[in-house]
């Protein structure tokens, strides 16, 4: 997962091909529209870092409609939440101000394996165990 | 119970080491108290009146013998304040008593060095330092316990009905499918930030006696004609400030459908769930805003899950025989110890009729110990009585025992030929009160002594009934009632399912209590779950006992024979009742209170 300083985005830049989603918009709506064709990166917002909305999203682009580009975690972003992230769908991650990164990369050597599938390993771990 | 994996007990183990990780950061500075707080209440870390509460999930109630020492340990060791804290509780305690002269109740000093079963087999300290919080962590991992999801906007510690697996009406043991349920649930990446909290409770047998109508999701195990087993799936209910009971979204879902299912609704929620009103956040009021759009919202979504994406958590057969496999009988062997008991003393028969029950195995019974004694509150248990239940677990239970939903530990194995010892054992620890069902047998949670969400004190109030009902012929003559108390509106006591039920409310500083009359948990007792009525306007602490006594008292005297408490209570109305209560008003109470 590319975890990016958030004095690392130049803020007036708008990348090319990036759509913005909004937490509360309809994906199967914007999915159907044929907005994400061409898309090279979508951002997802977390106006409160407790505000999970964007999780779903996520998991939704690649597991429903296989968006492959990069999915990126804009706003209120910590590190205690980007392992979910990354799990949820997420491929990089632009760090709220002042969030220092350091302990970020401990977190994702932590657990080896979870019990429930998720978009890195779609398979949940009774799945894996038995193949 | 359930026997851990070597990956189920290394995941607990790297919880610990998580949870000290952010603890440490947190005291470093790098987390602020806001980043931190989802952190540690993930963990079962509350902040509370005067120190940490630590809430520890025991799934499905059941508890080891060497689980039981542990907490032993902890509470003997860990759950203790400084000299200077307990004094400046105390203080405010005493102040806040002193503030509400002729309109309270005296309370017991508080108290420390024990554990507390709370209505969903959690045991929670309420004074362990969090400077000694990653190293209890670390203790209760070694015994493969946690704190994992006991709180927090996630989904919670899942619960059952405690006689899961050995209940003569069981229909299918629950367990097994809780289980993969936990697990499903454990550090789920997309459902960690929910609106709010998601509680999720099975019941196997005939009889509802997990409230699964109470709660978000309710599943109740059934078998279809051909005899296959599925879910009945309820969702919507709650407590707190707007009791609701759940809908029934599905009549039967085939059990190999349970995880994709649950997917479905969590994601709907999590989705359409409201984030700008904590009041408004749980999916109780999602599914009784939408209603029939809600539960097109989740077939729909379960239908994407099935047939766009895969249904990758569709539960095979292999998984639910491994799973099974985990859920053990243990080895049975009678203690055959020698007991003096007189078989036919009252005591002792009242014993048997109140706190022991049948068992699916013959010969063998299950043992309510009752925590619902004087002088101690309600599932309140110390250092030394943890010690001597895990004793009598080994003894008398293959060492095995569970939490229940009405704060009692139960023995699950016990020999028909153990019971005169076993209750002998249980005497001897004061664990014998033959209050089981009965008015004693109540259900609190621990209020203003310990909660900072408590807007009143509801452990002075468990006391004085408690102390006023001590009469056995009198109690058993009241028969079976469900006596529930919480010290807020967020219901961890449960009023609103208690036949009769204390609300602590607030008012300009003061404790004050409203009673609610019928409402009901769902079991064969209770009847349907339903929410009780308010009385009237709330009463004072020192009202209260003299509230419930004439409620009681109206009841006796507009009784027909052998009809019970709730069944009178919905024959009559609750009008007479209500005159009584009301009649019981002290009217100095209320001048020297305004």
């Amino acid at each position: 997962m590319n975890i990016i300083a958030a004095d690392a985005v130049p803020a007036s830049v708008e990348a090319e091909n990036t759509l913005q989603i909004a937490n509360d918009a309809d994906l199967a709506e914007i999915a159907a529209s044929g907005a994400l064709e061409g898309v090279a990166r979508v951002e997802l917002q977390f106006p409160k870092f407790t505000d999970g909305r964007a999780y779903s999203q996520a998991l939704l682009l690649r597991r429903r409609y296989k968006f492959a580009g990069d999915i990126r975690a804009t706003g209120d972003v910590l590190i205690d939440q980007l392992v979910h992230m990354h799990r949820s769908g997420f491929s990089s991650a632009v760090l709220a101000p002042g969030v220092d990164a350091s302990a970020a990369q401990r977190q994702f050597e932590r657990f080896s394996a979870f019990y429930q599938g998720d978009v890195l390993e779609p398979r949940p771990l009774f799945a894996r165990e038995a193949a | 119970m359930y026997q851990y994996t070597d990956f189920d007990r290394q995941f607990v183990t790297l919880r610990a080491q998580q949870f000290r990780d952010q603890l440490e950061r947190w005291q470093r500075g790098e987390l602020t108290d806001e980043q931190m707080l989802p952190l540690r209440l993930q963990n079962g870390w509350y902040i509370q009146r005067y120190a940490p509460m630590a809430r520890i999930a025991v799934p499905y109630g059941e508890i080891s013998s060497l689980q039981l020492r542990t907490l032993g340990h902890i509470a003997r060791e860990y759950d203790r304040p400084t000299s200077e804290l307990l004094a400046h509780a105390q203080a405010t305690q005493d102040e806040l008593e002193a503030a509400q002269p002729g309109a309270t109740l005296a309370a017991a000093p508080l108290k420390y060095g024990y554990g507390h079963f709370t209505t969903r087999t959690n045991v929670q300290f309420n004074w362990i330092p969090i400077t000694r919080a990653a190293d209890v962590m670390d203790l209760l991992a070694s015994v493969s316990m946690h704190g994992i999801q006991t709180s927090g906007n996630d989904i919670r510690n899942i619960t059952c009905d405690a006689l899961e697996g050995i209940a003569e009406d069981g229909i299918v043991d629950c367990r097994p499918f809780a289980e993969i349920t936990r697990q499903w649930s454990s550090l789920h990446p997309e459902f960690s930030y929910l609106p709010r909290k998601f509680k999720i409770a099975f019941n196997g047998a005939k009889e509802d006696r997990a409230a699964i109508g109470w709660y978000d999701i309710g599943l109740q195990a059934l078998k279809n004609d051909a005899g296959e087993v599925g879910f009945t799936v309820k969702v919507g209910g709650g407590m707190g400030r707007t009791p609701i009971i759940g809908s029934v979204v599905r009549e039967f879902l085939p059990w190999a459908e349970l995880l994709n299912y649950i997917e479905a609704i969590v994601r709907v929620y999590n989705g359409y769930g409201r984030r700008d009103n904590k009041w408004k956040a749980r999916i109780k009021i999602l599914v009784k805003s939408e209603g029939q759009a809600f539960i097109t919202a989740v077939e729909k979504e379960y239908r994407d899950i099935v047939e766009l994406d895969g249904a990758p958590h569709r539960i095979t057969q292999a998984e639910l025989d491994r799973v099974t496999s985990h859920f053990v009988v243990p080895e049975l062997k009678p203690a055959n110890l020698p007991s003096k008991v007189d078989p036919q003393g009252q005591l002792y028969q009242r014993w048997l009729a109140q706190n022991v029950r049948g068992h699916r195995l013959p010969g063998m019974k299950t043992v309510t110990l009752s925590f619902k004694r004087l002088g101690f509150a309600p599932g309140d248990a110390d250092a030394d009585t943890l010690d001597a239940l895990a004793q009598l677990a080994e003894q008398f239970s293959a060492s095995e025992a569970r939490l229940t939903h009405e704060q009692n530990l139960l023995l699950p194995w016990v020999f028909e030929s153990d019971l005169p010892a076993l209750y002998e054992a249980a005497r001897k620890l004061g664990l014998a009160q033959p209050n089981i069902g009965l008015l004693t047998d109540m259900i609190a949670c621990p209020g203003g002594d310990f909660c900072s969400l408590a807007n009143a004190r509801s452990l002075h109030i468990a006391e004085a009934v408690t102390e006023r009902y001590q009469d056995l012929d009198e109690l058993f003559d009241l028969g079976p009632i469900d006596l529930h108390m919480s010290g807020c509106i967020n219901s961890c006591g449960h009023h609103h399912s208690g036949h009769i039920g204390i609300l602590g409310v607030d008012k300009d500083g003061k404790e004050w209590y409203q009673i609610t009359l019928g409402g009901a948990d769902g079991s064969q007792l209770s009847g349907p779950a339903i929410g009780g009525k308010v009385v009237g306007p709330s009463f004072t602490a020192a009202e209260v006992p003299g509230v419930i006594e004439a409620i009681l008292d109206t009841y006796r005297a507009l009784r027909q024979p052998g009809e019970l408490f709730i069944d009178a209570l919905r024959r009559i109305g609750h009008d007479p009742f209500k005159q009584a209560a009301n009649a019981a008003r002290h009217a100095k109470a209320e001048e020297a209170v305004h």
